[in-house]
């Protein structure tokens, strides 16, 4: 409580706030264009495995390497080893907007694994009797099987835009803004736990709020 | 009669453990009439699923041809066998309910894949519910119904296009016997008033008397033996029928039965099939009276099935060789007798 009498809120109130926009913003901008890119991913790598509708060999190995190297990648290292792309699209690679690429590129990998496993855990017997009421493999594959994993694949979803906000707090430490870096600037440089232990709050909450969201949402899907 | 479906010399390989091939069905010849039940009927892994999935495509057989109304199923494009899948529907052992859909939307989607409008659909689906007696729960999803429940719905949405076959792939399987009851009705009801052709498999010989008309019996991979449902459980020719039907009625002996049964009773034995017998009343006690022949009823038993008595009754003969000839004689002329 000493510690949080500390607090100037005039000065504090106004820069958490700025880095809470921050961090929304890289996690929510990166988890869009995640999912997209991770969903297809995913969806292919379902599809191409033996046996299934797009089955091949070649295109399920290559997508599982490209997948398999990156994934287990610190984020942190990956954060820095991209950085000449980083710099070469966008045309920075300090602050929010130059987070946004390794974080999308991190999530992509994540969500197409977690999307794969999803679609895989669907019961054999949701296909056989799409096949058998005579649905064409597209439809299928979009209209039952991935129709069926959306509750669970809504959970993965959430887990992934967690693990978001936990990402964005490394990119603060290379200068991508954002709640992560105003902690580390006050707690870590300046010793002032009052502003970590506020930020802490914020992200317990955001965190607590998000998963909210996503289980609530989930549980329509998987429950009706 | 119309053949509705027809296997002729179809045989089936499945790659084995070390890549060799395992003939899994050989030489099956089977024709279904339009309007019956036709029974495949064999323990695990006869090959009976694979036989059914045939039908609609869902296998392709290594040698051989299916013919549904005459088209070979093996001919048609993608298209086309997915349009000749509208008209028939299956039913699955596990039910294969789409579970983030609502009973309603479950048994509406065969429709909607068939191509129906929305306003025949929402009437056609209405006329499914309650005729499986599902009324109340268009709305329900499948993960809050009854194993009983969830075989209704899966039934009402294999005849929802109104298909002319239904495959049902071990239905009854994972019910308890009282709900196993209630579905039979329910199949043989889609048959009668329908007019639906439907080919069942099971293992379970209680089903099959119950709903065949025809059966086929296979094991490893062949049909030992196909005929009438009647015929099949009074006379059964094959030691793996007899051996079905036996374990069902409890009344059959096997040649391990009679080989213990002849260690343990002298006289003559003989196997009286009852199916003739019961309907010309006390035949048996009035020959062995006219012949003075005493008999001793060493197994068997009487079952009734759809009303009419199956069974077999073992006997041991004693009395004057001669007498025991005449008996024999003019029983055989009344009812299957086999001496052992």
């Amino acid at each position: 409580m000493v510690t949080l009498a500390l607090l100037d809120l005039d000065v504090v109130i106004p820069k958490v706030a700025r880095a809470l926009g921050e961090t929304l913003f890289m996690v929510t901008v990166a988890f869009f264009l995640a999912s997209v890119i991770g969903l297809i991913l995913g969806i292919f790598l379902y599809a191409t495995r033996p046996g299934q509708l797009l089955h091949s060999r070649v295109v399920h190995t290559t997508l599982n390497i490209v997948v398999n190297t990156l994934r287990p990648i610190p984020f942190i290292i990956l954060l820095i080893a991209l950085t000449p792309l980083t710099r070469a699209l966008i045309g920075t690679s300090i602050g929010p907007a130059a987070a946004i690429l390794p974080l999308t590129i991190a999530a992509s990998v994540g969500i197409a694994r977690v999307a794969e496993s999803n679609l895989v855990a669907v019961d054999p017997g949701v296909v056989e009797a799409a096949k058998a009421f005579g649905a064409s493999p597209l439809h299928i594959l979009f209209g039952f099987v991935v129709r069926e994993a959306f509750g669970p694949l809504l959970l993965s979803l959430t887990f992934i835009f967690v693990a978001l906000i936990d990402a964005t707090a490394v990119a603060g430490a290379v200068g991508g803004g954002g709640l992560g870096n105003l902690a580390l600037t006050y707690g870590y440089q300046r010793f002032d736990y009052a502003v970590m232990i506020l930020i802490i709050i914020v992200l317990i909450a955001l965190v607590q709020l998000v998963q909210f969201i996503g289980n609530r949402i989930a549980r329509h899907f998987i429950d009706g | 009669m119309t053949e509705r479906i027809q296997l002729s010399g179809v045989s089936k390989d499945y790659p084995g453990r070390k890549g060799e091939l395992l003939r899994v069905l050989r030489d099956i010849d089977i024709s279904v009439r339009a309007g019956e039940v036709y029974g495949l009927i064999g323990r695990s892994g006869a090959g009976k699923s694979t036989l059914l999935r045939m039908i609609n495509g869902l296998e392709a057989p290594t040698e051989g041809r299916v013919l549904v109304d005459g088209v070979d199923v093996q001919s048609l494009s993608p298209v086309e066998l997915r349009t000749l899948r509208h008209s028939i529907g299956m039913v699955f052992q596990q039910f294969n309910l789409w579970n983030s859909r609502t009973v309603f939307s479950n048994i509406a989607t065969p429709l909607k894949l068939a191509g129906w409008k929305d306003d025949d659909i929402s009437r056609r689906v209405g006329e499914l519910l309650d005729f499986v007696g599902l009324g109340g729960k268009a709305f329900a999803r499948p993960r809050q119904l009854s194993g009983g429940q969830k075989q209704r719905v899966g039934i009402a949405r294999a005849i929802a296009a109104k298909p002319s076959v239904l495959l049902a792939d071990e239905a009854t399987s994972a019910l308890d016997p009282q709900t196993t009851t209630e579905i039979v009705d329910l199949l043989r009801s889609v048959n009668q008033e329908f007019g639906i052709t439907i080919v069942v498999v099971t293992h379970e010989m209680d089903v099959m008397s119950q709903l065949a008309d025809r059966v086929s019996i296979l094991s490893d991979g062949d049909v030992v033996e196909s005929g009438d449902i009647h015929q099949i459980l009074a006379r059964p020719q094959h030691p793996i029928t007899a051996n079905l039907v036996g374990s069902y009625t409890r009344t059959f002996l096997s040649e391990k039965d009679r080989e213990e049964l002849s260690t343990r009773f002298d006289g003559r034995r003989i196997s009286v099939a009852m199916d003739g017998v019961i309907a010309e009343g006390p035949l048996l006690s009035s020959l062995a009276r006219a012949h003075s022949v005493d008999f001793s009823i060493i197994q068997g038993g009487v079952a009734r099935v759809k009303n009419q008595p199956y069974g077999q009754l073992s006997l041991a003969l004693h009395g004057d060789d001669a007498a025991i000839d005449r008996f024999l004689a003019e029983l055989s002329t009344r009812t299957e007798v086999t001496t052992w």
